[in-house]
């Protein structure tokens, strides 16, 4: 059913990854995925998964679930591996053996193809994972707090932060209501008969009608209602408000700050003298 | 029909940290003709049961192929709700379902085709449109709405009770053996509580055979049906007559759960050392009080 979904679901345990400050994390991912661009070399790559493997051990999330992430951009990376093996060309030579391994038509299988899909698969494996590890170890609300914290330097330029995150957070907060509602709707509709997941494409978007027109009802009614309660309470955005969780930087966020520096240190260094050029 | 579940279990989100037990070995039989209530607190997996009697929730052996049937029983009529081959459509048709605040449901430009949806629906062959309109008009006047003025009308533009009656309507259309409401009166205010009520005792009469209704309020229950269900944790803790549910006073309050005005008042009068025997109903507490006579009290 629809809570089946993983997509980047928050996975409640407590761990060291789990622990951390968000703001840190966000800052780790985006350092992280510079450092896989920067890897140009099969060993720079290797060092980034096994970092990534070890956070994910730290964070103590199954993983099998971790690898689920992948199956929704599977088809995607082994559709754009298998045009550039076909279509790559290149005349470099990897291992022992001739540069063009297969010739069929406008078909070249060479090795610097294959190389070439090789680090596109891993690269994005490596990215969708990182991502998804962020969503499965930090809560979407102090997600939210440490993406407002990292933009406030733009309140300087009256960039509407606390607006922003509070729309991110009021998102957020909605998707498993709408989902739960969703659910709702679905059965009561099934319960009157329709056939939600039988037939032809085109009988399926027709049987989404039912579903949709009840589902933007209430979303609407829920956004009037969140509306007026806010308005009762006479909120009115950032400006003198306090937090209930101030984020703070621990021992553990220095930890895991060195790490990342080492990492991209490493992987700069490598980026300029490399061990095993491609 | 029948309903009959044995060792019924049922676990939300099984195999993840999200993982829920919400029914745990619930046996139970309503039988034919009954206004059957089932009461619980939230989460004790009264609506979960509920969904299980029309194949919206299934039991694993029903669901995967070559999996072996594990004791647990559950057969509405002829259904037997534990096979994968069973007709589950078929089985609707048999068993509507009125979810809480049914009246979300509406989706149609008119209140004729958000009530002809389920009938055409459940239809083995596309429907004359005699047919249709004879179905519908019967199911609109049943639940005390004027066909000919809203036939036509947007469902969003009825009054908070119409909508409620005419989402009803919406799934008695095709005249299920056994109707199932989930909160049928909730968020209504007592007179329209009381119309939902009268509606249901007269669809029993007339068009479906068995009502089962899942409910907060001990005071409709004991006003209104021939047997109870209390759910606590995902167990079936008690399945009696209102009569004899509510001298049961202390155990019902032990479980978080209220009781009728009723059995209230008949609590306090026998803390003051006044018995009074009663069935529960108003009706019949009024009864009896004014059969005790003033000399007592």
């Amino acid at each position: 059913m629809l809570k089946d979904v993983s997509f980047g679901q928050y996975y409640p345990v407590r761990s060291f990854v789990h622990s951390l400050d968000p703001r840190l994390k966000i800052l780790f991912l985006i350092g992280y995925i510079v450092a896989i661009f920067l890897a140009q070399e099969l060993l720079a790559l290797g060092i980034c998964a096994a970092v990534l493997l070890f956070a994910i051990l730290l964070a103590r999330i199954p993983l099998g679930k971790v690898l689920r992430a992948v199956k929704g951009v599977l088809f995607l990376v082994l559709f754009t591996a298998a045009v550039n093996i076909f279509f790559h060309g290149g005349d470099k030579v990897y291992w022992d053996g001739p540069a063009l391994l297969w010739e069929w038509k406008i078909f070249r299988v060479t090795q610097a193809g294959i190389m070439l899909s090789v680090f596109l698969v891993l690269r994005l494996f490596l990215l969708v994972i990182g991502s998804s590890l962020l969503t499965y170890t930090t809560t979407p609300v102090s997600l939210t707090d440490g993406i407002e914290s990292l933009l406030t330097p733009l309140k300087w330029v009256r960039f509407p932060v606390h607006e922003l995150a509070l729309i991110m957070s009021i998102a957020l907060r909605f998707i498993p209501i709408l989902m739960d509602e969703t659910e709702r709707i679905m059965n009561a509709q099934k319960a009157r008969g329709a056939s939600l997941d039988s037939g032809g494409p085109a009988k399926r978007v027709k049987a989404i009608v039912p579903v949709l027109i009840p589902l933007l009802l209430s979303a609407f009614r829920r956004a009037d209602e969140l509306g007026d309660a806010m308005d009762a309470r006479c909120y009115s955005g950032g400006k003198n408000r306090t937090k209930y969780k101030k984020l703070r930087f621990s021992w553990r966020d220095l930890l895991a700050f060195a790490l990342l520096a080492a990492l991209i240190a490493g992987i700069v260094v490598m980026y300029i003298f490399p061990v095993f050029p491609l | 029909m029948r309903i009959v579940a044995e060792h019924l279990s049922y676990t939300y989100n099984a195999g993840t940290p999200f993982a829920a037990k919400a029914l745990d070995d619930v046996s139970l039989t309503i039988e034919e003709g009954e206004f059957f209530g089932v009461i619980g607190q939230t989460g004790s997996g009264k609506s979960t049961f509920v969904q299980h009697l029309n194949g919206l929730l299934r039991t694993p052996s029903s669901l995967k192929r070559g999996k072996k049937k594990d004791g647990t029983v559950l057969t509405v009529g002829g259904f037997d709700l534990t096979d994968r081959k069973t007709d589950f459509r078929a089985l609707r048709r048999q068993v509507g379902m009125v979810f809480q605040y049914p009246e979300n449901q509406l989706f149609a430009e008119t209140v004729f085709s958000d009530v002809a949806f389920g009938y055409k629906n459940f239809a083995e062959k596309k429907p004359e449109a005699g047919e249709v309109e004879r179905a519908v008009r019967d199911a609109i006047s049943v639940v005390g709405l004027d066909y000919e003025r809203v036939k036509d009308m947007s469902p969003f533009e009825l009054s908070g009770g119409q909508k409620r009656r005419a989402a009803i309507a919406g799934v008695i259309v095709t005249k299920p053996e056994i109707l199932v409401l989930d909160e049928p009166a909730a968020g209504l205010d007592p007179l329209g509580k009381r119309e939902v009520m009268a509606l249901l005792h007269k669809l029993k009469e007339s068009w479906c055979k068995t009502v089962v209704i899942v409910s907060h309020d001990m005071d409709e229950v004991a006003e209104n049906c021939t047997r109870v269900a209390v759910f606590s944790e995902g167990k079936v803790q008690y399945v009696l007559p209102p009569a004899e549910l509510f001298r049961r006073t202390e155990e019902l309050l032990r479980l978080g759960l209220d009781i009728p005005l009723t059995a209230k008042l008949v609590r306090a009068l026998g803390q003051r050392g006044v018995t009074v025997d009663c069935d529960f109903t108003a009706e019949d507490l009024v009864r009896k009080l004014l059969a005790l006579g003033g000399d007592q009290c």
